[in-house]
C-alpha cells in the first residue's frame, strides 16, 4: 500500500468533520433549549461560538484544497474530499441557523413562549439533532444504506413545523399585539426546519462519497429496497 | 454498464476482438476485446508489464517487426481483420500512424522530415502546401516557418515530438497511435502536446499509451485500464469514459490503480 501521506491527511480531515459535526449537533439542541428556557447566557454562547464553526469550515476546505492540488486524488479519494468540502459547508450553514435562533432568543422580550409550541420546538430540535448524529455516523462508516434511511425522519420535522406555525398564527389572530414575538418564534422554527433539510444534503454527500452516485433525497424520498451495487 | 461511444461521432475506429499476443511461448496479452471510438482520444493505462504498449502496437501490426511475435484473435479495421493474409502491413501503418516515446526525427531538414512520408507514398499535390498544413496541424508552423531547411535535430525535444507528429499527419492517416509521447518531455512541452492532441481529435482517432495517469485523466475521452495477471499476461480490466474511470471506477483493481494504491 502506498499513499500513506494522503490516507493520513484524509483521516485527519474526517476526524475534523466529525468533531465539527458533533459540536453543531449539540448546539442545535442547546440553542432550542435556551430559547425555550429564556437562557440568555447560552443563547449568547451560541452566537459567539459560530465564529469558531466558520473558522473550522474554512480550515477544512483549505486543507481539502491543498490535498487536491498536491495529491491529485481520484475515484473514492476525490469523492471523499468533495463530500468533505460540501459537508463542512452544510455544517457551517446549519450553525448559522443555530446562531440565528440565539439572536432571536435575545430579541424576544421576557415573555415566555406559548407552552405547546415550546415543547414542539424542542422536539423538532431533538429530531434534527439525532438526524445529524446519524448522518455523521453514516459518514464515518461510509455507509450509504444508513445515509439513505435518514431523510424519512424529516417528515416528523416538517409536521411539527406545520403544527407550530398553525399555533403561532392562532396566537396572532387572538392577540394582534403578539405579532412581533410570534414572528420571531416563527423564524426560529423555520431555522430548525431548514437545518433538517441541510442534514438531508449531508446524507446525499455521504451516499456520493460511498458509492459515487449523487441522489437527491427530499423528505418524501424512500430508500430503495436494494441499493445499486458498487 | 452501457458505454456511451457517442462523444466522438458514434463510430468505431478500430476494434480488438479476443486478441492475444505471444512472444514465442510467452503470452504477453490475453483475450483483449476493445472498441475504440472514432475521432476521440482513448488512453491505455496500467502498471508496467500490463501489455498496454503491446496492445497499442498490435493496432498497426508494429509487432510484426518482432520475429517471435504472434497475434491471435482479430483487429477489425473498416470491418476487416488487419492480420488477414491479404493485408499489406505497410498500408495499415500508413493509415494507422505511430508516434513514439522519444522524438525520432530523421537527420534531414525540418521540411524533408515532413515531406518524406508523403513522398514515398507517391503524394502528387503541392509539397509546400502539405508541409505547411501538417506543421500547422502539429502546432509547430509558427516556430519553424523561417528555418524549414534546418535540421530536425536543431529543435527542442518538444518541438521534435511535434515535428514527428507533423510527419505522421502528412500521410493523412485515420488513426494515430502514441506510445508515451511525452515521457521524454518537460512539463510545458508535455502540456503543448496534450493541447495539440485535443485539436487533432477533430480529424483523427488518437490512441495513447501513458503511464502518467493524470495525463490520461486530463487528455483523454476514454480510458482502458490493463493489468498483469498471475501468469504475467496483460489483460483488459475496464474500459469506460475517462470521467467515470477517474471518479467512479467500476472495478476494484481500477480503483486501486487510479488512487495510487498499487502499480
Amino acid at each position: 500500500m502506498t499513499r500513506e501521506t494522503f490516507d493520513r491527511e484524509l483521516k485527519k480531515l474526517n476526524e475534523r468533520i466529525l468533531r465539527l459535526g458533533n459540536a453543531v449537533e449539540e448546539d442545535i439542541l442547546k440553542t432550542a433549549v435556551a430559547l425555550k428556557e429564556r437562557d440568555m447566557r447560552t443563547s449568547r454562547e451560541m452566537i459567539a461560538v459560530d465564529e469558531w464553526v466558520n473558522t473550522q469550515r474554512i480550515e477544512i476546505m483549505m486543507a481539502a484544497f491543498t490535498l487536491i492540488a498536491t495529491q491529485q486524488p481520484t475515484g473514492p479519494d476525490m469523492r471523499a474530499l468533495a463530500a468533505t468540502i460540501e459537508i463542512a459547508g452544510e455544517l457551517e450553514r446549519i450553525h448559522d441557523y443555530v446562531k440565528g435562533i440565539g439572536k432571536i432568543s435575545l430579541k424576544l422580550s421576557e415573555t415566555a413562549l406559548p407552552v405547546s409550541s415550546a415543547e414542539m420546538i424542542l422536539q423538532m430540535a431533538a429530531t434534527t439533532s439525532v438526524m445529524l448524529q446519524q448522518a455523521l455516523d453514516a459518514f464515518a462508516a461510509n455507509d450509504a444504506a444508513a445515509a439513505r434511511a435518514i431523510p424519512a425522519q424529516d417528515d416528523e420535522v416538517d409536521e411539527l413545523y406545520r403544527q407550530i406555525s398553525y399555533d403561532l398564527a392562532t396566537m396572532v389572530i387572538q392577540d394582534n399585539a403578539a405579532y412581533e414575538n410570534v414572528n420571531l418564534v416563527q423564524w426560529a422554527v423555520h431555522n430548525l426546519e431548514r437545518s433538517a433539510d441541510r442534514v438531508i444534503n449531508i446524507c446525499e454527500w455521504v451516499v456520493y462519497k460511498a458509492v459515487g452516485k449523487y441522489v437527491e433525497m427530499d423528505s418524501e424520498y424512500e430508500a430503495p429496497a436494494t441499493l445499486p451495487s458498487h | 454498464m452501457t458505454l456511451n461511444l457517442y462523444s466522438g461521432n458514434g463510430r468505431l475506429a478500430v476494434e480488438a476482438k479476443e486478441m492475444s499476443v505471444y512472444y514465442g511461448d510467452f503470452r504477453a496479452v490475453k483475450e483483449v476485446s476493445l472498441q475504440v471510438p472514432q475521432k476521440a482520444i482513448t488512453a491505455l493505462i496500467g502498471p508496467s508489464g500490463c501489455g498496454k504498449s503491446t496492445v497499442l502496437r498490435s493496432f498497426n501490426r508494429m509487432n510484426d517487426l518482432v520475429p517471435t511475435a504472434r497475434v491471435q484473435g482479430a483487429i477489425l479495421y473498416h470491418g476487416n481483420n488487419i492480420y488477414a493474409d491479404n493485408v499489406d502491413p505497410v498500408e495499415i501503418r500508413r493509415r494507422i500512424g505511430m508516434v513514439f516515446q522519444k522524438p525520432n526525427p530523421f537527420s534531414k531538414s525540418i521540411y524533408e522530415n515532413v515531406a518524406w512520408g508523403a513522398r514515398i507514398n507517391g503524394y502528387k499535390g503541392s509539397m509546400d502546401d502539405l508541409v505547411e498544413s501538417s506543421l500547422r496541424q502539429a502546432a509547430l508552423w509558427d516556430e519553424v516557418k523561417d528555418k524549414l531547411d534546418q535540421s530536425g535535430f536543431s529543435l527542442s525535444g518538444g518541438q521534435q515530438q511535434r515535428l514527428c507528429i507533423a510527419r505522421t499527419i502528412a500521410v493523412r492517416p485515420e488513426i494515430i497511435l502514441m506510445d508515451e509521447p511525452t515521457s521524454a518531455l518537460d512539463p510545458v512541452a508535455t502540456l503543448k502536446i496534450e493541447d495539440l492532441i485535443q485539436e487533432l481529435k477533430k480529424e483523427y482517432t488518437i490512441i495513447i499509451v501513458t503511464h502518467n495517469m493524470q495525463q490520461a485523466a486530463r487528455a483523454s475521452d476514454y480510458t482502458a485500464f490493463f493489468n498483469m495477471d498471475a501468469d504475467r499476461a496483460g489483460y483488459l480490466v475496464e474500459f469506460n469514459e475517462t470521467n467515470d474511470i477517474f471518479t467512479n471506477p467500476a472495478h476494484e483493481l481500477t480503483e486501486q490503480y487510479i488512487t495510487g494504491r498499487f502499480g
